[in-house]
């Protein structure tokens, strides 16, 4: 088994809910099922994210003020089951709907889509937005294959402000779905993670090589290369991602420097420097830059680069403040 | 052998529980070499909770429940794609059944062929798409030819021998979804876990049934 600081590979999860728990006491386990909601629960559209585990803090840590009320965490790479997505949409569910925010991958999509269903045969109203920010796991035709990846902090930002600021459920779900179609991400891998009582690890790299576009379950990417430096790996993320997202001259956005898990922040800075530096050189306002590990991958080394292009309202739900004990504004 | 009562249905389904979580080790190598690798714990996961419900099951008059209940704790226990597709499987073709005492071959192929219905509806997987589809499909198309004949061996040993073809016939195409759709032609050579998966299960029941 790959060294890890664990007890038994089928309670990292339930084990870590526990410690999370114990340390943030606003928050609460969704009884019998594998989810953590707020404490309080308010009168208003309800968001629920989830996904599979071992990408903290993504989705567990992003349940909070003007964020997700409750969410859903799977095995270690593999989706919630129905049943703890309805619990959990039933602990938070005030009369006002629900708005699911969740990654676009299939097995998330047939999970959430069933609890979706028998939430309606019960007379809840669900909205179901999928981050399909990775514009490199498909064509920009194919947009509504791609992956979800660091692009859900932001489209979970601007929904769970969007579902605090006095919406209707239809509303909110509108004003999520702008958010999630105007961002675009990109990453590129250096070494890959090992699930928690597996022997090897989910793609292996040379000592030497890096690979653009691997995705966060060490889904293969698009060109694999010699390990090249911030400022090169920096240009060519935002090369790809300005003529994929068409974002131009004038054009305000707000970015994301994400690490994979074992990238480190002296390394995201570097990477960011370049990238403030590609913004400027090409007349592109930047509204707020945010440098941080937020969806990981286990410990894999590597590191995203996401950019949201901001409006007036999508601006305005971005600078509301949020509050969770991984991710803050304000 | 034409029927099974609600005993015999019961050990089945106990069985097949018992050969999935058996091969765990073959599941997650398989799906390691084009996949995350992780099949096989989820199945494992899926079985045990099914196993669990189904001994608590002894009493009981209606074999159609047994499905029901079996793909209900997969469902409600194992999460990922194959949670879904798999439990589907066991409850798509029980659903909404009246309720039977026995299970004869014209039985079981119509539930075998509404989960396949059922699987295709919700994955939205076509045959070729290197998925459990190409190994289920080809097996109620034998059971639809078989059923006629009364013969639960006979149907059963077919059926299981068309999804081993179909499992090693998905080494031949590219994968439509799941982590294996981004290797393109890498995943060529390779076959698919959830195939792997339902042609045990299939075995399993050939198996059984030949042994009473």
């Amino acid at each position: 088994m790959a060294k890890k600081i664990i007890n038994q590979p089928d309670q990292c999860v339930s084990e870590a809910m526990e410690g999370f728990l114990a340390a943030n006491r606003e928050y609460v386990q969704v009884e019998g099922a594998s989810a953590i909601r707020v404490r309080e629960v308010r009168e208003k559209p309800a968001m629920i994210v989830g996904g599979g585990s071992g990408h903290e803090p993504m989705f567990g840590y992003f349940v909070g003020e003007n964020l997700a009320d409750a969410s859903v965490a799977g095995s270690v790479f593999t989706s919630p089951d129905p049943g703890s997505i309805l619990q959990a949409a039933q602990a938070v569910e005030r009369g006002k709907g629900l708005l699911f925010v969740y990654g676009n991958y299939s097995g998330d999509n047939m999970n959430f889509d069933m609890a979706a269903e028998m939430l309606g045969d019960m007379g809840v109203t669900v909205r179901t937005v999928r981050v399909w920010d990775d514009v490199a796991s498909a064509s920009k035709e194919n947009y509504q294959d791609r992956r979800g990846i660091a692009g859900n902090v932001l489209v979970i930002k601007i929904a769970g402000a969007a579902c605090a600021s006095g919406l209707d459920l239809e509303e909110a779900y509108r004003v999520a779905c702008k958010a999630r179609d105007n961002v675009f991400s990109i990453g590129v891998g250096l070494s890959g993670a090992t699930i928690p009582g597996e022997e090897q690890p989910i793609f292996t790299l040379s000592d030497d090589e890096m690979e653009y576009g691997l995705g966060i379950h060490g889904e293969p990417g698009v060109r694999r290369v010699k390990l090249q430096s911030a400022d090169e790996i920096a240009e060519e993320l935002v090369d790809k991602l300005l003529a994929d997202s068409g974002i131009q001259t004038g054009d305000v956005v707000c970015t994301l420097v994400n690490s994979l898990g074992a990238t480190t922040l002296l390394e995201l800075y570097i990477i960011n420097r370049r990238l403030a530096q590609l913004l400027q050189e090409r007349g592109i306002h930047v509204h707020d830059m945010d440098v941080g590990t937020y969806v990981t991958s286990l410990e894999m080394a590597g590191a995203s680069i996401t950019l949201m292009k901001l409006d007036d309202e999508l601006r305005g739900y971005y600078d509301m403040p949020c509050r969770s004990p991984y991710y803050k504004k304000n | 052998m034409n029927q099974l009562n609600y005993s015999q249905v019961r050990e089945m389904l106990l069985y097949i529980a018992e050969q999935i979580i058996a091969n765990k080790p073959l599941l997650t190598q398989v799906d390691s070499q084009i996949g995350d690798g992780d099949h096989g714990i989820g199945m494992e996961r899926g079985m045990k909770k099914a196993a669990e419900k189904l001994r608590s099951m002894e009493e009981g008059s209606d074999v159609y429940t047994l499905f029901q209940e079996m793909g209900k704790s997969m469902l409600m226990s194992m999460g990922g794609a194959s949670g879904v597709i798999f439990s589907t499987l066991f409850t798509g073709g029980a659903a909404g059944k009246p309720a039977s005492a026995v299970l004869d071959s014209q039985g079981l192929c119509k539930l075998m062929e509404g989960g396949l219905l059922k699987i295709k509806e919700r994955g939205r997987a076509q045959a070729g798409d290197k998925t459990m589809v190409d190994a289920l499909e080809p097996a109620v198309a034998c059971m639809k030819a078989c059923a006629g004949s009364g013969d639960l061996c006979l149907m059963l040993d077919q059926a299981a021998q068309a999804a081993q073809e179909g499992m090693e016939a998905t080494k031949n195409y590219q994968a439509k979804y799941g982590r294996a759709k981004s290797l393109m032609e890498r995943a060529l050579g390779h076959q698919d876990a959830g195939a792997t998966s339902t042609w045990i299960i299939f075995r399993s029941m050939a198996e059984y049934v030949q042994r009473l």
